[in-house]
């Protein structure tokens, strides 16, 4: 099976068998363009080889879904002219390899995912997961990644208002770097990845072409890290936000004119991407110059073009007589242009550079032609026994616990990272971070937008089936008790190595969960992102799906539900199912110091409709409504008397029931009685005042328990 | 009575402004840098952002703007010229306040509230604003610790805690004649109760006020 482009195919991360269909299909051995190519389009990070089997099960249709999977981003009709665009992805593996440039061009990536499809990006949230803070490396990467979104969000002048912060020793050789971005746009403003018509023209957009990057998407974002990856630190990119920004503001000039055709992003793949893609989606051929790209070096050869990840680019597809008007655009906002292409008919992807053709390929075949993996699953061995392991905690103290879930870096305040962001911009953001969700209003209607982004690695890890649907519920309610209705869900699926069947039994038990907690809740998936081969030296990640949920608040509260607003003498509620005395997969169990065992409460769809429809209308009535997560109820009742500056007396609760994470529940604060809460599922667990947090078994000051949550993280990080 | 907001590449808060200034009943339109005129205007204001992303030093490429020689003949004629943030870091650099915004003392970014205290109301920005008063409005900026060798700036309020460093604890400073204000936080992002705080909406009015009696008629 030896070729003379053998070495070079799997230096390029390809298989022998990618290597043959290649040369099936083009009847001929490839030039090195086109091996190029075909290694970035069919990598893993495009091509989805091994999971768009499996992706299939998604419910991904309802009458508001305008763009679903597929496209840049997933665009819902919220009403009044407006439309919202939602995406999520990674950064997870550049972002090991060079924190600040892994983070930061992680957001540029998504924000031009967003903006591709003729929004304005109006919020980022970032879910973030490291080793301990005990190890110096993490504390590195954690410090690097918090100020690559910070240097680049900000200068980009998109608000970060909210996202999740977890550690586990599972992230130390393989951190998880999310983002997610919304945007809105009115409705005659949409545009999509299309290269339209033969006659139309390519005009690439923004920075120049460097050597930056190349193969991020094959090389880098496609493998496992092992002693070796330092060397890899020439594919990460390097971003600049000043070019991304005024990127945005020329793209949003250019559809507001409604001066092109079709917009598409360079992101993974870059230019092979932006060409391909489009002219794939339009059924046509291309005809592509590689001598007029803009170059930020010279002697660049054409693989290295077709390959490189430079980022702040776009491709527009621009009509022949509108070009002039596209130029004129881009030379106001000081932005560098290059025709590089023509539309043509029929099939062919043709590239030329130094005035010779380098590649002549069926355009569908990189896209559409890449592998499908069936690849095989197996049900982990190992979970039997850590099922029947008991999850419960019996020997500790309640009053203990508590004081050491609050010093908890991952459960005290996020103050110290956002704070770093900016989450104002916009005058939009009602509820900001360190919320349940967060809450956008648009301006100009009565309306506001929701979003939780949720993920947990524990209780995926003990039981992906069940830990993905708690994830959806869960952000299904942090939505809710901001006043809005879920809408529409992204997710990122961060895993191990796809070729061990136990990681892809935990990918196919995800999407089940992720795809039976949507259809209870009568949401489609509207985009996602898979990031697999998150391991390092062979051991794999917990199975981490991080959930994005879009919610509508239709009216917005006028005065929504605030952590801060409890006062002496108001009613302490719980409203949801009786919690059990299972604590798998729960901070409570993690911070005692306890083996990661046990089987996760299995959620209830119906109760978990209810419970989030309750939420949404308590909403409009009560002045402080609280998810019930990290740490239980014992975390949630201190975390408003923290926010409120006022103590509480939490009735004698059992241990169990005290830090039970039981999905579906919330606590009310409110006036004494104004209850009109359902007898059957609300429990008055206590009372909030005094200057201290009483747990029937004992009490906390006020004042310490403060300091400890807002110092957790800061003296975790030595700062 | 009308302000140009004025925009560089970079520049993020225009929005913001426009929507403040209308809901406070002023009227105010965006300006691209490379106007050349801004007879139609009575008054400015440099928005927020990263001008030029902020490269080589905050507000040391837009100063050479072809727009600023019309701000800088505003602020001589005696019209209210006031720079938010990063245009309090322009302001300084064209030398039409005293001073500089270097890095703050922490070498972080920090956004968050902060409470200002009212030193000097003989200012565009705080005249009608009462002394030694309370203004609580977000901070949001890398570089916003003020310094000033000379120690000629009026300092028109003080933060009443110290978050960056900045001489005087001064977070807005004005020219002599008071017609020239520069503010770190943003008063924009104060003007409505729903998102945490009406308090800057002293700042904006006064501001508003001064479009229609600047300069003042020498006595």
């Amino acid at each position: 099976m030896t070729t003379p482009a053998g070495p070079v195919h799997r230096t390029l991360g390809m298989t022998d068998d990618e290597y043959e269909s290649v040369v099936e299909i083009l009847k001929r051995e490839p030039l090195p363009a086109e091996l190029a190519m075909y290694s970035v389009m069919w990598s893993e990070h495009c091509s989805y080889k091994s999971s768009r089997l499996h992706l299939g099960r998604f419910p991904t249709e309802a009458p508001w879904v305008v763009v679903g999977p597929g496209e840049n981003a997933g665009v819902v009709d919220i009403g009044d002219g407006w439309l919202a665009a939602l995406r999520i992805e990674s950064h997870n593996h550049p972002s090991f390899v060079e924190p600040y440039q892994g983070a930061a061009t992680g957001v540029g990536g998504i924000l031009r995912d967003v903006f591709t499809m003729g929004a304005r990006p109006i919020a980022l949230w970032d879910q973030i997961r490291f080793g301990p803070l005990d190890q110096p490396k993490n504390r590195y990467l954690f410090k690097g990644v918090v100020s690559g979104i910070a240097g680049y969000g900000n200068a980009v002048g998109v608000p970060t208002v909210g996202g999740e912060i977890e550690f586990d020793d599972c992230y130390s050789g393989n951190p998880l770097v999310n983002v997610m971005c919304l945007g809105i746009l009115r409705k005659e403003q949409l545009v999509l990845g299309t290269a339209g018509e033969p006659g139309v023209i390519a005009v690439l957009l923004g920075r120049a072409t460097g050597r930056d990057g190349i193969g991020g998407a094959s090389v880098l974002a496609s493998a496992s890290f092992d002693d070796e990856t330092e060397e890899k630190r020439p594919s990460v990119q390097v971003g600049d936000p000043f070019e991304e920004k005024k990127l945005i503001e020329a793209c949003l000039e250019l559809y507001e004119r409604g001066l092109v055709v079709g917009v598409q992003d360079l992101g993974a793949a870059g230019l092979s991407c932006a060409t391909s893609e489009p002219a794939g989606r339009a059924g046509v051929g291309m005809r592509v110059d590689l001598d007029a790209v803009h170059t930020r070096e010279s002697g660049m050869t054409a693989p290295e073009i077709l390959m490189s990840e430079s980022q702040e680019r776009m491709m527009a597809f621009v009509s022949p007589d509108k070009v002039d008007q596209v130029l004129a655009v881009a030379e106001k906002w000081e932005i560098e242009t290059a025709v590089v292409g023509e539309v043509k008919p029929g099939p062919t992807l043709t590239v030329s550079h130094n005035g010779q053709v380098v590649a002549e390929v069926p355009v569908a075949s990189l896209a559409d032609d890449a592998p499908l993996l069936d690849r095989p699953s197996a049900r982990p061995g190992w979970l039997d026994d850590v099922w029947s392991a008991p999850a419960s905690l019996d020997d500790v103290d309640p009053v203990d616990l508590l004081m050491k879930l609050l010093d908890d870096p991952a459960i005290g305040s996020s103050a110290w990272v956002h704070e770093q962001y900016d989450h104002m911009l916009f005058l939009d953001t009602v509820v900001g971070p360190g919320s349940d969700g967060s809450l956008l209003r648009i301006k100009g209607t009565e309306k506001a937008l929701a979003v939780s982004t949720d993920g947990n690695g524990r209780l995926c890890y003990l039981d992906p089936l069940r830990g993905a649907a708690r994830i959806v519920y869960e952000a299904a309610l942090n939505v809710a008790v901001a006043g809005a209705r879920p809408l529409a869900l992204v997710d990122n699926l961060n895993f191990g190595n796809p070729e061990k069947p136990e990681v892809m039994w935990q990918l196919i038990e995800t999407v089940e969960g992720i795809s039976r907690a949507c259809e209870a809740l009568g949401i489609p998936v509207v985009g996602g992102n898979v990031s697999f081969y998150n391991e390092t030296a062979g051991v794999d990640i917990h199975p981490t799906p991080v959930v994005g949920l879009l919610g509508l608040a239709d009216p917005m509260p006028s005065n929504p539900p605030r952590l801060s607003r409890a006062k002496e003498g108001m009613e302490i509620w719980e409203v949801g199912p009786k919690p059990t005395d299972n604590l798998a997969g729960s901070a409570a169990q993690r911070v005692a110091g306890k083996a990661l065992v046990g089987r996760p409460t299995a959620p209830n769809p119906e109760m978990a409709r209810r419970l989030v429809n309750l939420a949404a209308e308590l909403a409009h009535l009560v002045p402080v409504l609280h998810d019930i997560s990290d740490g239980g109820l014992a975390v949630a009742v201190a975390e408003i008397c923290i926010a409120s500056g006022v103590g509480a007396q939490i009735n004698h609760v059992a241990p169990g029931a005290m830090f039970s994470e039981d999905p579906h529940r919330f606590v009310v604060v409110m006036e004494s009685g104004t209850n009109d809460l359902p007898v059957d599922l609300a429990t008055q667990v206590g009372t909030i005042g005094g200057d201290s947090l009483s747990l029937g078994s004992g009490s906390l000051d006020l004042s310490n328990i403060t300091r400890a949550w807002r110092e957790a993280l800061p003296s975790a990080l030595g700062v | 009575m009308r302000t140009a907001v004025i925009v560089f590449p970079g520049t993020n808060c225009e929005h913001d402004v426009v929507y403040a200034m209308e809901a406070l009943g002023g009227e105010a339109e965006i300006v691209w840098h490379r106007e050349t005129s801004l007879d139609d205007f009575d008054g400015v204001i440099l928005p927020g952002g990263f001008a030029h992303g902020d490269y080589l030093r905050t507000g040391a490429i837009a100063r050479f703007s072809p727009v600023m020689s019309e701000v800088r003949r505003l602020a001589e004629n005696g019209a209210p010229v006031l720079g938010i943030c990063n245009g309090f870091q322009m302001l300084c650099e064209a030398g039409l306040l005293p001073g500089a915004l270097i890095a703050n003392r922490d070498l972080s970014f920090i956004c968050r509230f902060v409470d200002l205290e009212v030193v000097d109301t003989d200012t565009v920005l705080t005249r009608l604003a009462t002394q030694g008063d309370r203004v609580r409005i977000p901070l949001n900026s890398y570089e916003g610790n003020w310094v000033d060798p000379s120690a000629s700036g009026r300092v028109a309020l003080r933060y009443v805690d110290d978050p960056n460093g900045s001489q005087a604890r001064a977070a807005a400073v004005a020219n002599e004649r008071g017609n020239v204000a520069g503010i770190m936080p943003h008063p924009e992002r104060g003007i409505e109760d729903i998102l945490g705080s009406s308090d800057g909406q002293v700042l904006l009015e006064s501001f508003l006020q001064s479009l229609v009696d600047y300069p003042p008629v020498p006595a």
